[in-house]
């Protein structure tokens, strides 16, 4: 007989059913996330990638009820947080957190960074004095590696990666059992890229995080993701484990995705990269069938015609493509 | 009739302030060919830009000083040169693309008009109105943009059309030498993709020649014959890209930079990031400037600055190619 | 649990588990620090400080009765010993009269232009950052205000509620609150975009405090800048109201008033226009240097 112990642990941590996002804007509805069902189990991570305005950002701020979703449920150890009131969400902030991509914009210039880091602590009380709160921002700077002279320096002094550690350790404040990383490497310098990935992995080791994890950056996604989802406006259009995904990509998209990528290996230096023809169709009310058809070199009738579902073709792969369905395009 | 089209000789860049002095570009030297493609590879403050700023004497004014070193382009010194003739080599001669293609282009014209403009500076065959639009359409199909949609406005555009805009603009003189500032760093992963192909097939058309500037050793590997390091304003490694790829021998920041990429074909579980960062432009350390982030450092490296070590193309500036086999050593400038 | 990320193998690592002292330079001596080396914004700075502390002593100086006794005898005298500004139409001291004079004036600048701040700023963040309906609805009606002529406005209120400093405080910041709550406004809804004020309510902090924490100290600069601007044309707006015989009654001084008096002299007795004028001009240049210098001072970002 299962314990209710046992029971919550088969529970994903964060599960989405049919969220969506749109936006009311001059020419018509905006679908930035439309229809995406994911899970995440804990301590794991989940890579979302994709390229500008696949709506990657939104579903992440989405997930988080920073952008209130237009439909469907967002699920944290089982409960529907989108039916949440104000303070019940309060209490959620503590276990879910985000990272920022900008480490310029995301922290306050006027802030000290202990100030910065302990701002969450001291709004929402969770330490029993404003001391001991900033005993606990020493030792969370220890934590993401920022040296303690750093306390009291204003955060224009620092240069982007140190600034970046800022935005991590103050994610971490309050203890949160999901991290929601929103492209948190994109803007930094690569040899520090490589940093602060280490350091996102060896704090979710120890901590036993789990991360949604966003970037556009195949080669870090594959790195630290256990479970890859690929979107494209909007949609996810591809769903496996990492290695899966990077062995046999399925969609016509993740292939001209992954061909897309100039590799340094001088050996592959005149062949032509592959590129997929034409630019991005417009998100605003998007007609039916395939969103990526117009772009396909395999598109068929069909895909103009019908939105392919989302659906597991082999086991842990899904994917959202009639060339897979049997039934032909 | 020489082949070579540019030549930087022994070249320091600075910035000079009221407070501090900041050395941007220290004593670099490379030179480029007729149609050749050089990649400038370094990461935020390398100095790769100011020395591309410094080739179109670009430099700030107020506080952009050279105090050594000279820029030669098609047999001509930049910095002898009056006024009207640099603008004359500017645009025509030598081009320049930068990163964000949002802030290259002028929201309130129509980007024919802009193209044109580049035409119009440099209209010294006395081209006519018809010309200069027949030329106009020409480039815009060159670079995958339909000649229709020349009276539209950048904002119109996506970002992608619009660096290929840029590019346009840069080309449509057909100059000898053009100057890519990242130029892909703000685009999309098939964005870039188109951009790149773009870029190679009007090189080779064209025969152009270009530097690179990126820190993407991928796309300096599909596009560059030949590849400049640039660590905290000098050149520390140099050659032909087979020799920065797959050469024996390189400079440990080469490695480490090489180390910290995700590679997409094997699992790594963690990455060797370089540790630590680039030092402070305004207080380089004694001694190589890479030494206190380097796995190899010896006492020498901290007090001495080495000197440059030649094999053939490849060049780099190491104590530990000291005595090394096929290895000599040259003064350090 | 510390990861050595940060520095290098080779610098010093021995970071010991230090009590690191938490109190950053307090936000009002880091400021004044940075103050004190702009000269111009000092020089203004003393200006305005002397021009306060001589108005509060005024008593001390002169008497006011000094500033309101007629004597037909000395209508129009130039400055002398007894004298040293002359006297205007009526035989009264100019220089008592602008002594006490500045009294009135600066009152009313400072005052309606820390009103106006004030209220403007609370309004303008809340509307800024709230946006939606409330925007609307606040916008709007500041635009039915701003469509009445100021001056008639402020004449309504003081014909309503009678004359008197108070009163006519209340007119002129009412007349400025409009424009101000626009510029805290647009002040605003740049910063409210910056991932900074996200990070802010991902961590749970209500509405109010990310008002006052996040978004204003941020606003401040062009606020600064705009309150010092305001006070100068207050004083004259202050002056017009008198003139009109809605402001201060006469015979009390007033610096505005003072210059109004003087224009039926001008061609003849110019020293009725000059001292007050120059009064008004220096106190109102004091307060843009010390403004510009202010706004400096309060960003982070401006290297010292």
């Amino acid at each position: 007989m299962m314990t209710n112990m046992e029971n919550v642990s088969n529970v994903p941590l964060i599960e989405t059913r049919g969220l969506k996002k749109f936006f009311k804007v001059r020419g018509g509805l905006l679908h930035a996330v439309d229809n995406v069902s994911i899970t995440i189990p804990a301590r794991k991570t989940l890579g979302v990638v994709g390229e500008s305005g696949c709506g990657k950002s939104t579903l992440g701020r989405a997930v988080l009820r920073l952008i209130e979703p237009t439909a469907g449920e967002v699920l944290f150890e089982g409960r529907d947080i989108t039916k949440f009131n104000r303070s019940q969400m309060r209490e959620m902030r503590r276990k879910m957190q985000i990272i920022f991509q900008d480490p310029y914009s995301s922290i306050n210039p006027r802030m000290s960074v202990a100030e910065i880091i302990a701002e969450y602590m001291l709004i929402n009380h969770t330490c029993a004095s404003k001391a001991a709160a900033f005993q606990r921002t020493a030792e969370l700077m220890d934590v993401v590696g920022l040296a303690r002279r750093y306390a009291n320096v204003y955060p224009h002094e620092l240069d982007g990666g140190r600034r970046q550690r800022i935005g991590i350790a103050r994610a971490l404040s309050l203890r949160p059992q999901f991290i929601v990383c929103d492209e948190p490497v994109s803007a930094l310098d690569v040899s520090i890229q490589a940093q602060i990935l280490n350091l996102l992995m060896d704090i979710q080791d120890n901590m036993g995080l789990t991360y949604m994890f966003i970037t556009h950056d195949l080669s870090v996604v594959k790195h630290i993701s256990d479970e890859i989802i690929v979107m494209y406006l909007g949609q996810c259009v591809e769903r496996a484990t990492s290695d899966a995904l990077f062995e046999k990509p399925l969609h016509p998209y993740t292939q001209a995705l992954l061909a897309a990528i100039p590799e340094p290996d001088i050996s592959m230096r005149n062949k032509p990269i592959q590129i997929i023809r034409g630019e991005v169709t417009s998100p605003v009310d998007p007609p039916p069938g395939c969103r990526f058809a117009s772009r396909c070199e395999k598109a068929g009738e069909r895909c103009h015609r019908e939105t392919p579902d989302l659906a597991e073709r082999e086991s842990g792969h899904w994917i959202a493509c009639h060339l897979y369905d049997g039934k032909g395009v | 009739m020489t082949q070579e089209l540019l030549k930087i000789t022994d070249l320091s860049v600075e910035y000079r302030t009221d407070k501090e002095t900041v050395h941007a570009v220290n004593h670099i030297n490379f030179s480029l060919n007729k149609g050749e493609t050089i990649g400038l590879v370094g990461e935020t403050g390398a100095g790769k830009t100011t020395t591309a700023l410094s080739i179109m004497r670009l430099l700030p004014e107020k506080t952009g000083f050279i105090p050594n070193g000279s820029i030669v382009f098609e047999g001509r010194s930049i910095y002898d040169l009056e006024e009207k003739e640099l603008h004359n080599i500017r645009g025509k001669h030598v081009a320049m693309i930068f990163q964000d293609p949002m802030t290259s282009l002028n929201p309130i014209m129509t980007v024919g008009e802009q193209i044109a403009e580049a035409l119009e500076l440099h209209n010294t065959d006395h081209k006519s109105h018809e010309q200069i639009q027949a030329r106009v359409d020409e480039v815009l199909s060159m670079v995958g943009i339909s000649p229709s949609r020349k009276n539209a406005f950048p904002h119109q555009f996506s970002g992608g059309m619009k660096q290929r805009v840029v590019i346009a603009m840069a080309l449509v003189c057909e100059p000898d030498l053009l100057i890519a500032d990242e130029p892909t760093t703000a685009l999309d992963v098939t964005i870039q993709a188109q951009v790149i192909n773009m870029i190679r097939e009007l090189r080779d058309r064209l025969g152009t020649a270009m530097i690179m500037i990126t820190h993407d050793l991928g796309i300096v590997a599909q596009t560059c014959d030949n590849v400049a390091v640039m660590y905290a304003g000098r050149i520390i490694e140099a050659g032909t890209a087979a020799d920065i790829y797959k050469g024996e021998f390189r400079h440990p920041y080469t490695v480490g930079l090489f180390s910290s990429i995700p590679n997409l074909r094997e699992k790594t579980a963690r990455l060797t990031p370089i540790p630590g960062l680039m030092p402070d432009p305004t207080k380089l350390p004694a001694g190589c400037s890479f030494a206190p982030r380097c796995p190899h450092a010896t006492e020498l490296c901290r007090t001495t600055p080495p000197a440059a070590y030649k094999n053939n193309t490849h060049v780099i500036e190491c104590h530990l190619l000291e005595g090394k086999d096929g290895w000599t050593k040259e003064a350090r400038v | 649990m510390s990861t050595k990320y940060d520095d290098s193998p080779l610098m010093n690592l021995t970071e010991k588990k230090v009590e690191v002292n938490f109190k950053k330079e307090s936000q009002i001596k880091e400021v004044w620090r940075r103050l004190k080396k702009d000269k111009l914004a000092m020089f203004g700075l003393s200006v305005i400080v002397l021009m306060i502390v001589i108005a509060l002593c005024a008593p001390l100086i002169r008497p006011y009765s000094a500033a309101i006794k007629m004597n037909m005898r000395l209508k129009l005298a130039l400055p002398s010993a007894a004298h040293w500004f002359g006297c205007d139409g009526y035989g009264r001291d100019l220089f008592t009269r602008c002594l006490y004079g500045s009294r009135v004036s600066l009152t009313i600048g400072f005052a309606t232009a820390f009103a106006t701040l004030v209220i403007g700023s609370m309004l303008g963040a809340l509307v800024g950052y709230v946006g939606g309906v409330l925007d609307d609805v606040v916008m709007r009606a500041l635009d039915i205000f701003s469509a009445i002529p100021s001056t008639l406005f402020a004449m309504a209120v003081v014909a309503a509620m009678g004359s008197g400093i108070f009163n006519i405080c209340v007119a002129i910041s009412l007349t400025n609150i409009p424009g101000f709550v626009r510029i805290v406004r647009s002040a605003v809804l740049g910063i409210a975009d910056q991932e900074y004020i996200e990070a802010a309510r991902a961590g749970g902090s209500p509405t109010l405090h990310i008002l006052l924490r996040h978004v204003l100290p941020n606003a401040i600069g062009p606020l600064i800048v705009q309150t010092t601007a305001n006070v100068s044309s207050m004083i004259l707006s202050a002056a017009t109201l008198s003139f009109l015989g809605l402001g201060i009654d006469p015979p009390q001084p007033e610096w505005g008033a003072l210059v109004s008096e003087a224009q039926e002299f001008l061609r003849r007795s110019p020293h009725l226009l000059i001292f007050p004028g120059i009064l008004i001009c220096v106190a109102s240049f004091s307060m843009s240097v010390l403004g510009d210098g202010l706004r400096d001072a309060l960003d982070p970002r401006l290297k010292s």
